[in-house]
């Protein structure tokens, strides 16, 4: 099922979460919503789900405008932050509920219900627990349940908010790996929120980038880390660093120096020039190039990360080194970004 | 088998930290003076109810009881509770779940308005009742002509009773909603579920202990309540005596032995309560902790 998200505004109490947000998900699809907190990507998920209305702008399943349809009737699967599993039903019972809930026309017999609940059961591999309560299971079982018994409407979208979020880092791992399975066996549109970096690029498809209410960049993992169209996407995927700069005559300009960027098709003034900590060329001497001196160094797993004072106001930067590199502190560094970006300043 | 992955919620095992435990002596001495008060003022008049009750036998404790009045009245509190102790059940939900579940204007000044009849005095309450519908009131030359009866009569002493008796279910029920939120019932209408179902098979299940907790206290503040009683009822023998008011009749005509075996009844049902209120917190402690409010 393809779901469009058409020009959406929502506010709360006349102060807006969402502005004039639009999305096409394919269907199929498996998206992430990522984004920091208050960035809007629950509100957007509650939306499509139907438990908000817009404020202005239409959701569409397919065809259909959805906006105009009770959370009944969208028939979506929702899985919530903390599961939400009723604590007095066992587990089977849990699963069942949306096909007990159904009008008698189209509702199951209670043997059907059950057979159908111990099927998801075996399928998200927590055979045999039918009997047990909510209580009594691990936060990732419950994760699971709380899957199962979203899946168990057979909706035509499936909506999970911060599926993982709940869980240590291990289980998590875990976890997401067994989402794709599930998603590549199902074929369920699938859209979940994440404030998780890692967890939005290795599971999705596509990662929405949202902050502040409005979607800053829609595309592929590589896409958004590779190209991130706007200062907070490349400061919010992956590391990255900036400075201050400036761009003259086609060249990028540090305080007072070139850096031997050059830039022909950047407008001259005010920019922040960004780039990777890890993606630097380190260079012996100073002709063109940034210089700096070390202020702190620490080590990361299996490179050096260091922390360098750059010209005469003292901009902070980080790169990496490799391990073996001897920079103790004070020493100086010149380094040139390999990779970079540069996004006009207003000052 | 045992499952590495399983953990248990366990209530009880909140073990206090010596680092707030007082020493022994202040220990015993804080224990014996909560000792030696309740003992001096709950207790003892306890005692001394049943024992003024029983202090002529059984037989003239059983004849006390026997008496028309005295079984009109008992009559009159059990009809009286049975009809506001639901009425109380079905408001308080109403009411709770409206100030748990939904954001609306005004909800502070509803949630400050059901707690008035705790903070208004009880007479306060019966008089209200009396301004507005008795002969001088504007509502008085309508209800005469209509015959209805409401004052000194049975209507009377419920509308009372409603109203001392309304915060307990609601008071017992809002903070364990707020506590709980809004996710189940979200997840039951995702499901599919009409907003009957949710409340019938996710809300209701949710709150059964809190519910029946507050339902309890209802019932025992419904048969014991005086002074609102008192003022609409117009004490009638055999007819607008609740219990109470007809321990305080007996009273007052130096029949000591029925009136305590009249109030010995009202202390059973105090009795039967703390019985019951105390087996609902300690087999569902977890789920009416919430409730604590007064």
């Amino acid at each position: 099922m393809e779901v469009r998200v058409a020009n959406v505004r929502k506010e709360f109490d006349r102060f807006p979460a969402l502005h004039d947000v639009s999305l096409d998900i394919r269907s199929g699809e498996l998206i992430a919503l990522l984004g920091p907190s208050g960035s809007g990507k629950t509100t957007l998920l509650r939306l499509i789900a139907g438990l908000e209305r817009p404020t202005r702008g239409k959701i569409f399943f397919g065809e259909e405008d959805a906006s105009l349809k009770s959370i009944q009737e969208r028939n979506v699967g929702f899985v919530f932050q903390h599961y939400a599993l009723f604590r007095h039903m066992t587990v089977a019972d849990n699963i069942g509920f949306g096909l007990k809930v159904r009008p008698g026309a189209t509702r199951p017999p209670a043997e059907e219900i059950r057979r159908r609940a111990s099927e998801l059961l075996d399928f998200v591999q927590l055979s045999g627990l039918e009997k047990r309560y909510p209580a009594q299971l691990s936060g990732g079982q419950r994760q699971r349940v709380a899957l199962a018994r979203a899946m168990a409407i057979e909706p035509a979208v499936l909506l999970l908010d911060e599926p993982f979020g709940a869980l240590d880092a291990q289980v998590r791992r875990e976890l997401r790996r067994w989402l794709r399975d599930i998603h590549d066996t199902t074929g369920h549109t699938t859209i979940f929120v994440t404030h998780d970096q890692e967890e939005a690029l290795e599971l999705a498809d596509r990662v929405v980038v949202m902050s502040q209410g409005r979607i800053e960049q829609v595309g592929t993992a590589d896409e958004v880390y590779d190209t991130p169209n706007s200062p907070f996407v490349y400061g919010f995927i992956g590391d990255s660093s900036s400075l201050p700069a400036r761009v003259e005559d086609g060249q990028v300009w540090l305080a007072e120096r070139p850096i031997g960027l050059s830039a022909p098709d950047v407008p001259a003034g005010a920019a922040t020039l960004f780039f990777r900590p890890h993606d630097v060329e380190l260079l012996d001497g100073c002709g063109g190039c940034i210089a700096g001196t070390v202020v702190n160094s620490r080590r990361v797993a299996e490179t050096r990360r260091v922390e360098l004072e750059v010209g005469g106001d003292r901009q902070r930067v980080e790169i990496e080194l490799p391990i073996d590199h001897a920079a103790a502190n004070k020493s100086r560094i010149a380094f040139r970004p390999r990779k970079w970006k540069l996004f006009p300043r207003a000052d | 088998m045992a499952d590495p992955h399983i953990e248990t919620y366990d209530p009880e095992h909140e073990a206090t930290s010596a680092a707030i435990t007082e020493s022994r002596p202040a220990r015993a001495v804080l224990m014996a003076i909560a000792f030696v008060f309740l003992a001096l003022f709950l207790v003892l008049p306890l005692v001394v109810v049943f024992n003024q009750a029983f202090a002529k036998g059984l037989e003239t404790y059983l004849t006390s009881l026997n008496d028309g009045d005295t079984l009109s009245a008992i009559r009159l509190t059990l009809i009286v509770a049975a009809i506001s102790v639901p009425l109380n059940l079905v408001f308080g939900l109403a009411a709770s779940w409206a100030i748990a579940k939904f954001e609306f204007k005004g909800k502070a000044f509803l949630t400050t308005l059901i707690d008035l009849p705790f903070s208004v005095s009880p007479v306060i309450s019966g008089l209200v009742y009396v301004l507005l519908f008795g002969a001088q009131s504007a509502l008085g030359p309508f209800l005469k002509a209509h015959g209805i009866e409401i004052l000194f009569a049975v209507p009377g002493i419920v509308l009372a009773t409603v109203f001392v008796t309304f915060p307990f279910v609601a008071r017992e029920l809002i903070p364990l909603m707020q506590e709980q939120g809004t996710g189940d019932e979200e997840a039951a209408l995702s499901l599919g579920a009409s907003g009957w179902q949710t409340f019938w098979y996710v809300t209701l299940p949710n709150i059964k202990w809190g519910l029946l907790y507050g339902v309890l206290l209802c019932n025992a503040r419904a048969m014991g309540e005086f002074g609102a009683v008192s003022v609409v009822s117009g004490h009638i023998r055999g007819q607008t005596n609740t219990m109470p008011l007809h321990v305080e009749i007996l009273y007052n005509e130096y029949n000591a032995v029925g009136a305590f075996a009249v109030a010995s009844l009202l202390a059973g049902l105090a009795l039967v309560t703390l019985v019951l209120k105390t087996v609902l917190e300690m087999r569902y402690g977890a789920e009416i902790a919430a409730t604590r409010g007064h």
